[in-house]
């Protein structure tokens, strides 16, 4: 999409939403170097969202909009659940159709895509929580790994389903007391990322959303290696404060705690060898660039 | 914006001619050819310059589903591959025609059922899909035979529902169906369903057009709703999602949606009248006995006619062509001078006569019946014998069915 096309007529400017005529005038579709430092001195593209207040999901949602590196052509795929309250607040094309069809229908999606704009970018995002991504749609999330689909798969991973109200989920802790694990969680949090890995993914990670800074890396870097190579895996700690018992204020320290070395969203990373071939390329691409701007800066400033 | 140059008379990478779909189909000359049922879906589909298709193996289908692989590979089709399961073909197929791509699948008996949440989804979200239902058994224990029980469930998906007798219809109606559901005042899905095995794989002559001549390609911008292609500004749908809230607006809205729905169903009768010539088709519907039915039931309830003429019993026929919509005022019309109406069916319920006595006066009038199930075939003698035992008429009991 070329930004011309989400102008304003004249006429219908006034008439038109403030948070459109935020969109057109300070949005960063097509900057080069958009990033969560643009959060505060531009319109993001997320406008409100209606989780809970401290929601983690809140912070997460913001901070991938920020980053995602074309999301003039990005189309994102979401599946039932907390994330699909917030898919119809954002400026950017979305589906929801079914639970846990996400990956599914993002191939499909791809396809088209590949088939109808050949020779230009589309990069496609499918963002689900734990229950659609593992649980009641692990066959085609893994089915389009296996197939190479070139695609983002992000998983906000809260450790149970949160939008239907705590219930055991395949990512949560064994031993956890939850609804439908009336007497403790049998059996290990499912590897996941491990399982990706093994199933042909070329980036997945690991981690919390704790860091603005680390997930603008891990979603460039994972929307890069899709487009190019094939798919890649994000598995993204959210957690549902309601369902924990934590107040508003500690889904950050949540993160932070969870996040140590021995714990189980410590940084973990798989990179293979062609995107790591790729990333190093697009890392001195960005150098280059880089020097260049201040070169150019400091010509004028001269 | 403006309109597009037409590109009727331009050529696609194969060499085919984009051409005006009327002419196409009613002017263009025809070649008669002794193909399969599966062979014929392969040819229409050829023509239809579809973008994507979506295979999965099943018997009675998966024939056509591997030819229209090949058609992939010599590069009339923009993109193909084999999905994991109906559940995941289907919304692959979604993803697909949310992206904007005229879209193909084929399914039947069993891999229909499992796919079925994807139904009302796709006519929800205005996805004009076109998929392939050779009917079969969807009963335990296992059958792979031919059986209508699962066009039952999908009559109230809000998809399109036409039912083929021969492959003739499947030829034309594959191509006709794009015309009639790509319509922006419908552009729904359409499941189009055929009796599997005796249409799939029997060898019938069809008359079919030219090779080189194709249908125009879907243009997604004329959706009633945004194509997810981020080619259109991606506005905010709404302050809140409905799903969340609990009040006048949202139930409002979610009721309105579903009544535009059924309401784009109705708008596709002129569309189907226009390209199918009429929604039924009838033979002597002067006559005081007649068989309605839909499906290969039509082709045996036709020889039952002859078998009767022969003993000076005169019975008209009413062939169903679209299930949804319903041809509730033609059917209506061609059954007013009826005393009796018999219904054969290939399945244990007689979907189509309860249909039917919802729709016409006097329903007493309709006998449901004969019903073959499991696979069985359905020999005319046995349209016969139900409507000679239902006139009080003498009838020969048939040798092997017990009776």
């Amino acid at each position: 999409m070329s930004k011309e096309r989400i102008q304003i007529s004249e006429d219908l400017y006034d008439i038109m939403p403030s948070d459109y005529q935020d969109l057109v005038k300070s949005a960063t579709y097509g900057k080069e170097d958009r990033g969560w430092k643009d959060i505060g001195s531009s319109k993001e593209l997320i406008e409100q969202h209606s989780l809970c207040a401290g929601c983690p999901e809140s912070m997460a949602f913001r901070y991938i909009l920020a980053s995602l590196p074309n999301p003039e052509d990005t189309v994102m795929v979401g599946s039932t659940g907390c994330t699909s309250l917030v898919f119809p607040m954002v400026a950017v094309h979305n589906i929801h159709s079914l639970f846990g069809n996400q990956n599914a229908i993002a191939s499909g999606l791809k396809r088209a895509l590949s088939v109808r704009f050949p020779g230009r970018v589309k990069d496609v995002v499918v963002l689900a929580g734990d229950g659609a991504t593992v649980d009641i749609g692990l066959d085609m999330t893994l089915q389009a790994w296996f197939r190479q689909e070139k695609f983002t798969t992000i998983c906000f991973d809260n450790e149970l389903y949160a939008n239907t109200g705590g219930q055991e989920s395949g990512l949560m802790q064994k031993g956890f007391v939850a609804k439908m694990a009336p007497v403790g969680k049998l059996f290990d949090k499912v590897r996941l990322p491990e399982i990706a890995r093994e199933s042909g993914c070329h980036y997945v990670v690991n981690c919390t959303v704790s860091k603005p800074s680390l997930v603008e890396k891990v979603i460039r870097n994972a929307v890069h290696v899709a487009r190019e190579i094939g798919p890649t895996y994000l598995q993204l700690y959210t957690p549902c404060i309601l369902e924990i018992g934590k107040n508003s204020m500690e889904g950050l320290q949540e993160m932070r705690d969870s996040e140590k070395p021995t714990e189980r969203f410590a940084y973990k990373e798989y990179v293979s060898e062609p995107a790591k071939q790729l990333l190093a390329e697009l890392a001195a691409k960005d150098k280059e660039r880089k020097a260049a701007a201040k070169q150019l800066a400091s010509q004028a400033s001269a | 914006m403006a309109t597009p140059p037409s590109v009727i008379g331009t050529q696609n990478k194969k060499g085919q001619t984009y051409t005006d779909p009327w002419k196409l189909l009613h002017e263009a000359p025809r070649t008669p050819s002794f193909f399969t049922g599966s062979e014929v879906i392969k040819e229409a589909v050829r023509r239809s310059s579809c973008d994507v298709m979506i295979a999965y193996p099943i018997t009675p289908q998966s024939e056509a589903a591997a030819l229209i692989g090949e058609l992939f590979a010599e590069g009339y089709i923009g993109d193909y591959f084999r999905g994991e399961s109906e559940f995941a073909v289907m919304s692959q197929c979604a993803g697909a025609a949310f992206g904007g791509a005229r879209v193909f699948t084929t399914t039947a008996g069993p891999g229909t059922m499992r796919a079925m949440e994807n139904f009302p989804m796709w006519a929800g979200a205005r996805l004009p899909i076109q998929m392939i239902v050779t009917c079969r058994g969807i009963n335990s224990p296992l059958s792979i035979q031919p059986d209508t029980l699962e066009i039952s469930y999908l009559l109230n998906t809000g998809m399109l529902v036409w039912h083929a007798e021969t492959a003739q219809d499947f030829f034309d109606w594959i191509l006709k169906g794009y015309l009639v559901s790509e319509e922006p005042d419908v552009h729904l899905p359409l499941a189009l369903c055929c009796d599997g095995f005796f249409v799939t794989h029997t060898k019938d002559v069809v008359n079919l057009t030219p090779a080189d001549m194709c249908l125009p390609p879907y243009d997604p911008y004329r959706s009633p709703v945004p194509c997810m292609d981020m080619e259109c500004p991606p506005v905010r749908m709404m302050r809140d999602p409905f799903v969340m809230k609990s009040n006048y607006i949202s139930y409002a809205t979610h009721a309105s949606w579903q009544q535009e729905i059924w309401a784009a169903i109705e708008r596709s009768r002129k569309h189907s009248i226009h390209w199918l010539n009429g929604l039924i088709d009838t033979e002597n519907v002067d006559a005081e006995i007649l068989i309605v039915t839909s499906g290969t039931a039509v082709s045996q309830g036709r020889e039952a006619i002859r078998l009767l003429e022969e003993e000076g019993v005169r019975c008209g026929l009413v062939k169903v062509k679209t299930l949804r919509p319903w041809p509730e005022d033609e059917i209506r019309e061609a059954t007013k001078n009826a005393k009796h109406i018999f219904v054969p069916e290939f399945n244990v319920t007689g979907w189509l006569a309860k249909e039917i006595r919802a729709t016409i006066p006097n329903p007493h009038r309709v006998h449901a019946g004969p019903h073959v199930c499991g696979g069985m075939t359905m020999p005319p003698e046995i349209i016969v014998s139900e409507i000679k035992t239902a006139l009080g008429m003498k009838s020969f009991s048939l040798a092997g069915r017990g009776s």
